[in-house]
């Protein structure tokens, strides 16, 4: 701080006092319906302070079958299908991003500039701009509800290429040339000199790619059509469709605490790997 | 300067002619020249590109072309009658404009609440990190979740927000009244993207020398006079960055929100251009059309792309 100004001290902390308090606002709302029975959260207006059934609702989700009268998967096994989902796109578009990069930066051999440039033009097709076409590939390899259709089509990456690209152009050419010495081939260098020299740059990219993957939406919900294969994050939708009829905002708000804890527990645990990962990826 | 290249398994010094080989700024001056590996080791990659990106991209540029029936027994080539008829498609018009005013609203308060939270978090020195963390986190929740926490709050029947609202004699009801459709949404979208923002924000602010700010304020520049003349213009670059960023978001990644709060609704008032290509297509199932409405995001994708590399690489260095 440049000068002492102790109103100015005071509004700063207001002000940040009450932008948390709209950020938090609507989990705090969550939170608080989910710890309600069945027949409070029919009555309006909804309560605003915590009640006593906030164990008996998580059992009742996580084990049970959800909302009452619907016969969908038990909230754990969605929980498990994201958690797959994500650890594979995140884990496969690492794995395949790091290799690309370490053959555009350390070969030079025929079309080299074509399979970058290719790689590059994913980055203009998301998966909303080819849906039906994406979605036609992947009914006729026969991919439709499994964990190889949720994650396999998702796994290619320009940002995550791009950036080991830049982390092994700044690892000083002497490395290569004293491993060579040494007798190393392409692989064994890449095992141990450019994987663990980016060890951190990896775990950075693994937790934004872990939201990533956790948060996806379009992609499941169209080709899952098995409900035993279903992500926690589509399955708020057909509960907000079931809520139409038979509201049940207790069980709902539950399931979508638990579909937003493991990535929100995943930002504030490694923060600054976070943080790291999305400056890196974006810029 | 020597540099040494390594072929195969021989190790070859090169003369500094020979270092021409390095006007390639993406390739090591010390490389492997094998042919077979590196192709293997991009195959992966390659393949899942051809496979899920470049084939389905292809595809709906072919089918953009065709008009083919709801069961697929008749299709035509019409070439770019698909396009004529968005052109001229009043609905598909309004969505454009909607689209457009949509993410306008959501960048514009997206990043000026982050600003505004950045300005100040940038002055504290204790809890700085508190303060941080809690209003990090919104960028973990997915769309659909934001819109379902949303939606809640705003429940015309049981939320909290429409009963407070009804003291003050409004009367809210996203599923009748499409300006409040609208305000819900952009109030989602807007407030999972802050986080976002304010990170950025704060890191831009933080990099500016402090030597600068206080040079001002010993020149007798109040806090508010500093933060428009000095932190305001510095930050620009990444003020160009964030908008870039924030309005492929709401025209892409806003999908789940709106799926989850309004489907559209009412009456198309919150169907954005993501949203209509889905629910022509798959709920509509006007395959030639909605592949016509994919291209033409394609384009805006690619626009989007070049503006960012082209234009935000370069400017968000100081």
């Amino acid at each position: 701080m440049v000068e002492t100004r102790p109103f100015l001290t005071f509004v700063t902390h207001l002000v940040l006092i009450l932008g948390v308090v709209m950020i938090a606002l609507p989990i705090w709302i969550t939170f608080v319906a989910a710890s309600h029975d069945d027949i409070r959260m029919t009555q309006a207006p909804i309560p605003m302070l915590p009640g006593g059934f906030f164990w008996e609702n998580f059992k009742r989700t996580l084990f049970g079958s959800g909302l009452a009268g619907n016969e969908i998967t038990p909230v754990w096994r969605m929980l498990f299908n994201s958690l797959v989902m994500a650890l594979a796109i995140a884990g496969g578009k690492i794995v395949i991003s790091l290799l690309s990069a370490f053959a555009i930066v350390y070969f030079k051999f025929p079309f080299r500039m074509g399979f970058f440039w290719m790689i590059f033009l994913t980055l203009m097709l998301p998966v909303e701009v080819r849906i039906l076409p994406t979605f036609e590939v992947v009914a006729n390899l026969g991919l439709l509800n499994s964990y190889w259709g949720l994650s396999i089509p998702l796994i290619a990456s320009a940002t995550a290429t791009f950036m080991f690209r830049q982390v092994f152009l700044t690892i000083p050419d002497e490395m290569l040339e004293s491993a060579r010495i040494d007798g190393a081939g392409p692989m064994r260098f890449f095992w141990d000199i450019l994987i663990p020299l980016s060890r951190t740059n990896i775990a950075a990219l693994f937790v934004i790619l872990f939201i990533y993957g956790w948060n996806q939406y379009l992609w499941p919900l169209l080709i899952t059509t098995d409900s035993d294969m279903t992500t926690i994050v589509v399955s708020i939708k057909q509960m907000l469709e079931a809520a139409e009829q038979s509201p049940q905002w207790n069980i709902i708000m539950m399931t979508a605490m638990l579909a937003m804890l493991p990535p929100i527990i995943v930002v504030i645990a490694m923060q600054k790997l976070f943080v790291q990962g999305l400056t890196e990826t974006d810029k | 300067m020597l540099s040494l290249q390594i072929r195969g398994d021989n190790i070859i010094f090169a003369s500094p002619t020979s270092f021409a080989g390095s006007d390639d700024p993406m390739l090591k001056h010390v490389h492997f020249n094998k042919v077979l590996l590196p192709v293997l080791l991009v195959a992966p990659q390659i393949l899942i590109t051809l496979v899920f990106f470049m084939w389905p991209a292809g595809q709906a540029l072919y089918q953009s072309f065709l008009i083919e029936d709801a069961f697929g027994l008749s299709r035509e080539f019409v070439w770019f009658e698909n396009f004529q008829y968005l052109w001229h498609d009043e609905i598909y018009l309004q969505t454009f404009w909607r689209t457009a005013v949509f993410s306008a609203l959501v960048a514009m308060l997206a990043m000026s609440i982050a600003l505004i939270l950045a300005g100040f978090a940038e002055r504290v020195i204790k809890g700085a990190g508190a303060y941080r963390t809690l209003l990090i986190w919104p960028y973990a929740v997915a769309p659909v979740l934001a819109g379902a926490l949303w939606v809640f709050m705003f429940n015309p029947t049981l939320g909290i927000f429409p009963f407070l609202l009804e003291k003050i004699n409004i009367d809210w009801n996203h599923y009748l009244n499409g300006t409040q459709a609208m305000g819900l949404v952009v109030a989602a979208a807007a407030w999972k993207q802050i986080a976002y923002n304010f990170l950025f924000y704060l890191a831009a602010m933080q990099s500016i020398p402090k030597s600068v700010v206080e040079a001002a304020a010993i020149d007798g520049a109040g806090p508010l006079r500093r933060f428009w003349t000095i932190t305001l213009p510095l930050v620009s670059p990444t003020t160009f960055f964030l908008l870039v960023i924030n309005i492929v978001y709401a025209f892409f990644d806003t999908f789940g929100i709106i799926h989850a709060v309004t489907q559209g609704g009412p009456a198309n008032a919150t169907t954005i251009l993501v949203y209509k290509v889905y629910s022509d297509g798959f709920v509509g199932l006007d395959l030639g059309g909605s592949a016509a409405q994919s291209v033409v995001l394609m384009f805006i994708v690619i626009l989007m792309t070049v503006i960012q590399f082209r234009y935000v690489e370069k400017k968000v260095e100081y």
